[in-house]
């Protein structure tokens, strides 16, 4: 990206006319350093204070949230909405793929994910691959284009997946009827040919690094030389190899985790997380070791025979035993409830309140690698929050105001009031469109309409 | 005097401890009149015999339920327990049979009673189901047929399905064709648009196809009723009579205006009882609905906005809508994985307008009474069948823990292949 002198003094300029934001007399559940029942002070897209009392700025916009609460935004570390594409299925190496090509900043779900508490999401490649593509991590700065909400403090990261999915190709029978097409017999077909799939790959990769390597070296001693012809699949390997992208891995039973691991060790890379995992339960101890975070359902079962050991106290498991535990959504749907989604986990094997709050703020913001920047309350770290009405563990708390960056992407009262006029914009757009459709004749009856997915 | 009364009977009336107890200290919620507090609640052979009892009757298993609340055991409307265990694998489903008319299928003798979904839900304080005999659609069939079968309400506590049934013919299944132009493809993952005329012409056919089958199944009754020589038993006109007699309700799965419409239009027509399902946006037809009295079953409050630019609050305030417009409902999941949840489907509809009672009253009176039990079921009221639910707080909350549960009088066990799992696990070494 370019930065021309002229524009760079324009946006500071644009940002210091912004006022400063000040958030009265909250219960400000800060997750990280207990609950201050205050005021929290906001400049320039950041937390600047928090406290009991707190020095307003003189041109400060004040939000009164008397009785409500303020609790980071959450951080779902699993999910595909704004996507126009998720599977590159075609192989079982994809990583050459990425997420970010294809960001739909249109798509309704990032609104309805705002309307629920949730600021940032981690949106991956799908699992019908071992090795997937490249993710993007995103802001959920609604309005705003694609490449707006591709945050730039996000790690590179990449898929894997293990278990049913992967296979599905090679093994039809196993799998879901009509999902996909189960005519092209595609390796692997099972979880023995998925651990091999990696071995494979990053024997590859290894070699391809090597090549470099001898390349570099060979030059650094001034020979000439003809560098190595770029591997767009291999190279994010190399990148997993060296540490530089991180590895989320698609995972549901405990011993497909556990060959996950040692396959990892063996190799020699780390594992970043395992995703929406239901059986963490049975191998914290391994991934406590290993080191891996655990993002885990709340109560998701039965929809597969690889989930039918899947128990809601797995998330209170795998803390307990020492694993870094998040609570993903992996849906469209539970993206807009995290909130008590997390409270589950209190119900399901007694976690507190802060420790349930973690689940879904600091704790993906650590395993995301971006929790100097987000997942609590703390001066210096960007606003992103959420003011609940309730105490945002409860069943009936409601989310009425949703900043990122210091920027107000949600507001309930605002939302209630817009929706006549948009119901008058769309009447007014379908009352355009039937009299253009009257006046000349639409497209052919009955025509199919290509949909990305 | 009753209490002298009961007394003396006690020998006799106690002396099968499984379903008679004094439970005290509690805090009564029986959702048909306002909460009790610090009161007592005697329950003999199965049924509340006496609440705010100031000591125990002699011989009684006392249950000491201080700082606990006590609700009606909580009723899940639509849920697929005992004939589904894991919903992508054919074998073991038995949702959707073949063929578009299946009144004569029964859920009830396919209701597996040692599902793992039983004890999963009870953990939740889900005394009561419906189980459907066909499914939301999707895999394990359910999608196709237009009857489906005779809905079974059960409770969730039995050796077999003979001890779990309420009523073997709750209700008919029956999905009303819908008229939609688009259609999704699962070979090539694809949204198709068609046009619309094709779409009422399907539907056309469909409409002439279930009026031409209740019209030979009730000329068949006519017949029967007439005692005409040489009429052939036909199972499944047989299988329709009573839903000619008013003995049971047919339930519809209708979600749009139209669709919903056309339901009520054609079961005024047939002179038949109407229970509306999994209705989603129903637009203006909620007066309709309200004014004719037809009760509906509502499918998960969190479920998504049915258009993109629907308010993305559309179907939270769903409820509160349908509530303050005059109609009845109660909820249900329609489908396992998530029934256990369906409080907490309902505290979603309270948070976004439905009052806090009304949300309650849907998962327990409001549902007994639209399956025609609410004389013994749904509330906690003398004479009425103990299913009850104890629990730490609100059973809406989600952190709420549930302490013990009642099915008529009988204390069930909480544990599940859940409880089990996290018990062995919990206690891996490290």
């Amino acid at each position: 990206m370019k930065h021309f002198p002229l524009t760079l003094f324009a946006a500071f300029g644009l940002l210091a006319a912004d006022p400063p934001l000040v958030v009265q007399n909250a219960n400000i559940l800060t997750v990280t350093k207990g609950t201050v029942k205050g005021s929290m002070v906001v400049e320039n897209g950041k937390i600047k204070e928090v406290g009991e009392k707190v020095l307003v700025p003189p041109d400060a916009k004040i939000v009164d949230a008397s009785g409500q609460y303020v609790l980071p935004g959450i951080i779902d570390s699993h999910s595909h909405i704004a996507a126009d594409s998720i599977n590159e299925g075609s192989i079982s190496v994809s990583s050459m793929v990425r997420i970010e090509d294809v960001l739909n900043p249109e798509d309704a779900a990032i609104y309805r994910a705002i309307a629920g508490g949730t600021t940032i999401a981690n949106v991956l490649h799908g699992s019908a691959n071992a090795i997937g593509g490249q993710n993007s991590l995103i802001k959920l700065r609604w309005g705003k284009k694609a490449d707006e909400m591709i945050w730039d403090k996000s790690q590179p990261s990449i898929k894997f997946a293990l278990g049913e999915n992967p296979k599905r190709q090679g093994n039809p029978t196993g799998g879901r009827v009509g999902a996909g097409n189960v005519n092209t017999l595609r390796y692997p077909g099972t979880r023995m040919g998925i651990e091999d799939v990696y071995v494979e790959a990053f024997t590859r990769a290894k070699e391809y690094r090597e090549s470099w390597k001898q390349y570099e070296a060979q030059k650094a001693k001034g020979e000439t030389v003809i560098p190595p012809r770029r591997d767009l699949q291999l190279e994010p390997l190399v990148e997993v190899l060296e540490g530089k992208r991180l590895v989320h891995v698609h995972a549901y039973r405990g011993d497909e985790v556990l060959m996950m691991i040692r396959i990892a060790e063996q190799i020699g890379f780390k594992i970043t997380s395992f995703e929406h995992i239901l059986e963490g339960f049975k191998v914290a101890k391994e991934m406590a070791k290993h080191g891996s975070a655990g993002a885990g359902f709340s109560d998701w079962w039965a929809f597969k025979i690889e989930a039918y050991d899947a128990i809601p106290y797995n998330m209170a498991i795998m803390v307990r035993k020492g694993v870094l535990a998040s609570v993903n959504s992996d849906s469209a749907d539970t993206i807009r409830r995290l909130n008590t989604e997390a409270a589950k986990t209190m119900k399901y094997g007694g976690l507190t309140e802060e420790e349930a709050l973690k689940l879904v703020t600091i704790n993906p913001a650590i395993h995301l690698k971006v929790d100097k920047y987000v997942g609590s309350i703390e001066p210096g770290k960007d606003a992103d929050f959420v003011i609940w009405d309730k105490h945002p563990l409860s069943s009936f708390a409601r989310a009425q105001q949703v900043y990122i960056d210091g920027v107000k992407y949600f507001d309930r009262d605002e939302d209630a009031s817009a929706r006549m006029k948009k119901e008058a914009a769309k009447k007014a757009l379908e009352d355009k469109f039937k009299s253009e459709q009257q006046r000349r004749p639409g497209p052919a009856a009955g025509t199919a309409q290509r949909r990305p997915q | 005097m009753r209490t002298s009364l009961l007394l003396l009977l006690a020998t006799t009336l106690f002396a099968n401890e499984k379903d008679s107890f004094f439970m005290k200290g509690v805090t009564l919620f029986p959702v048909a009149s306002p909460k009790v507090e610090n009161t007592t609640l005697l329950v003999v052979d199965g049924k509340i015999a006496d609440i705010g009892l100031k000591s125990a009757p002699k011989g009684v298993r006392v249950i000491d339920g201080k700082g606990l609340q006590v609700y009606p055991g909580i009723i899940n409307s639509a849920t697929n327990i005992g004939l589904s265990e894991i919903s992508s694998i054919r074998e073991t489903n038995d949702t959707g049979e073949l063929g578009d008319f299946n009144p004569q299928l029964r859920a009830i003798v396919a209701i597996n009673p040692e599902t793992e979904h039983i004890p999963v839900v009870r953990a939740n304080g889900i005394s009561t189901v419906i189980t459907l005999p066909g499914g939301g659609g999707g895999f394990g069939g359910g999608g196709a047929g237009i009857i489906m079968g005779q809905a079974a309400l059960i409770h969730l506590d039995g050796y077999t399905y003979e001890e779990m049934e309420i009523n073997r013919t709750a209700a008919y299944q029956m999905r009303f064709p819908t008229m939609s132009s688009r259609s999704f493809d699962f070979d090539t993952f694809q949204t198709t648009r068609g046009s619309f005329a094709d779409a009422k012409r399907r539907f056309d056919t469909q409409m002439a196809e279930i009026n031409k089958f209740f019209a030979e199944a009730r000329a068949y009754m006519t017949a029967k009723n007439a005692k005409t020589p040489g009429l052939k038993v036909n199972v499944r006109y047989e299988a329709m009579i009573p839903l000619f007699e008013g003995k049971a309700p047919v339930m519809i799965t209708a979600s749009k205006k139209r669709e919903i419409l056309a339901a009520i239009q054609f079961a005024e027509a047939q002179k038949i009882k109407l229970i509306l399902a999994d209705v989603r946006d129903p637009g203006s037809a909620v007066e309709d609905i309200a004014k004719k009295k037809i009760p509906c079953i509502l499918g998960p409050v969190t479920q998504l906005p049915p258009e993109a630019d629907a308010p993305y609050d559309f179907n939270y305030a769903l409820p509160g809508q349908l509530h303050k417009a005059g109609v009845k409902f109660a909820f249900g999941s329609f489908a396992n994985q998530f029934a256990r949840n369906i409080a907490f489907e309902a505290a979603s509809a309270s948070a976004y307008g439905l009052p806090y009672e009304e949300a309650l009253k849907a998962i327990t009176l409001n549902a007994a009474e639209i399956w025609g039990v609410g004389d013994k079921y749904g509330s906690i009221e003398k004479g009425k069948y103990a299913d009850l639910l104890v629990t730490n707080g609100d059973p809406l909350e989600v952190k709420t823990d549930v302490k013990m549960l009642f099915i008529q009088g009988r204390q069930q066990s909480l544990e599940s292949k859940h409880t089990r799992l996290y018990d062995k696990y919990r206690l891996r070494p490290n």
